[in-house]
């Protein structure tokens, strides 16, 4: 039982994510928008850590303001596109498909073309390999000689 | 055939070590603005001096200017500050500081302790310019044109070589 309420405690934990009293009487719709938002972006402080979880300033400032937008009803897009227009794409943790990126989310299925060609070529060659080769003539004559 | 068998590994090699080559020469703390070469955002500012006193880039028009974004609690800004205040010795550039997420009181001391470099400090105590400017590792420094366009950021104290081979070429050239 301990376990499982461990459990259930470390599952939740994240969702105490941005340090509930960090406004008075939050919303909990503009907070579940927030939180959807802002784990996909990056804080540009401590990076490698999302809006949501990062206790940096900067990180505070940039949740009150998606809470102010989100309160004037923009879309999350808009709210992206806010960022982005400030910090550059390196705020997206999921990033888009432009030119600079294309190996990216190309790179992946490329290399799962090389693997299968690869695989092609080594079965093919194994094949041949272990086909019996033909038997000469006189060996065939010895066989049928024998059967006989 | 048989040489292709060693070739391949080799060539692998070669990319992967090329690509961790040029990861290392790039610090990944300085994130490309996508601020460059686009409109300094408006704002409208009380000034650090005088509260009573705003501030909007609008003013700056028709000169190459420098925003450098400081606080009181910024430990490299200390660091940077002795090359400010030698650049406004020099009037090489007229420098506008935005006072970022500070406290006037603090502001003011800092300035009268280690000299003021500014033509001016703007008052920014919630940091929202900062937002729209993009800021996130004071100090930060934003080299601006004739038309009041970015045309340069600095992501950290400005370095004497940042100064010597970037800053203030770009700066000359803008004037030209």
């Amino acid at each position: 039982m301990k376990h499982v309420v461990a459990a259930l405690l470390l599952a939740f934990s994240s969702l105490a994510f941005a340090q509930a009293d960090e406004i008075a009487n939050p919303d909990p719709r503009v907070e579940k928008r927030l939180k959807d938002l802002a784990d996909e972006l990056r804080c540009l402080v401590c990076q490698n850590q999302t809006i949501a979880d990062s206790n940096a300033p900067l990180a505070l400032d940039l949740r009150n303001q998606i809470r102010t937008m989100v309160n004037q009803g923009k879309s999350d897009d808009e709210i992206r596109a806010y960022l982005v227009d400030r910090y550059g794409n390196f705020v997206l943790y999921n990033p888009p498909v432009i030119p600079t990126t294309l190996l990216l989310w190309g790179g992946p299925f490329l290399l799962l073309l090389v693997g299968i060609t690869v695989a092609i070529v080594v079965v093919r060659r194994k094949r041949a390999e272990q086909a019996p080769a033909a038997l000469a003539p006189v060996e065939r004559a010895r066989i049928d000689k024998l059967l006989e | 055939m048989k040489s292709l068998k060693y070739i391949i590994p080799l060539v692998i090699f070669a990319a992967l070590a090329a690509f961790f080559a040029v990861g290392l020469t790039k610090d990944p703390r300085e994130v490309p603005s996508p601020l460059i070469d686009k409109p300094a955002p408006a704002f409208k500012l009380a000034e650090l001096h005088d509260a009573g006193k705003v501030f909007t880039p609008e003013e700056m028009k028709g000169k190459v200017w420098m925003l450098n974004v400081w606080a009181s609690w910024c430990v490299s800004c200390r660091v940077e500050h002795p090359l400010l205040v030698d650049m406004s010795k020099r009037n090489q550039v007229p420098i506008v500081g935005l006072n970022y997420k500070d406290t006037r009181d603090a502001g003011l001391k800092w300035l009268d302790k280690l000299g003021n470099p500014y033509v001016l400090s703007a008052y920014d105590v919630e940091g929202k310019v900062g937002i729209d400017y993009g800021v996130y590792g004071v100090p930060e420094t934003f080299v601006i044109d004739k038309q009041g366009v970015i045309r340069y950021k600095q992501i950290g104290p400005i370095t004497p070589e940042a100064w010597d081979k970037t800053i203030l070429p770009l700066i000359r050239k803008l004037n030209a």
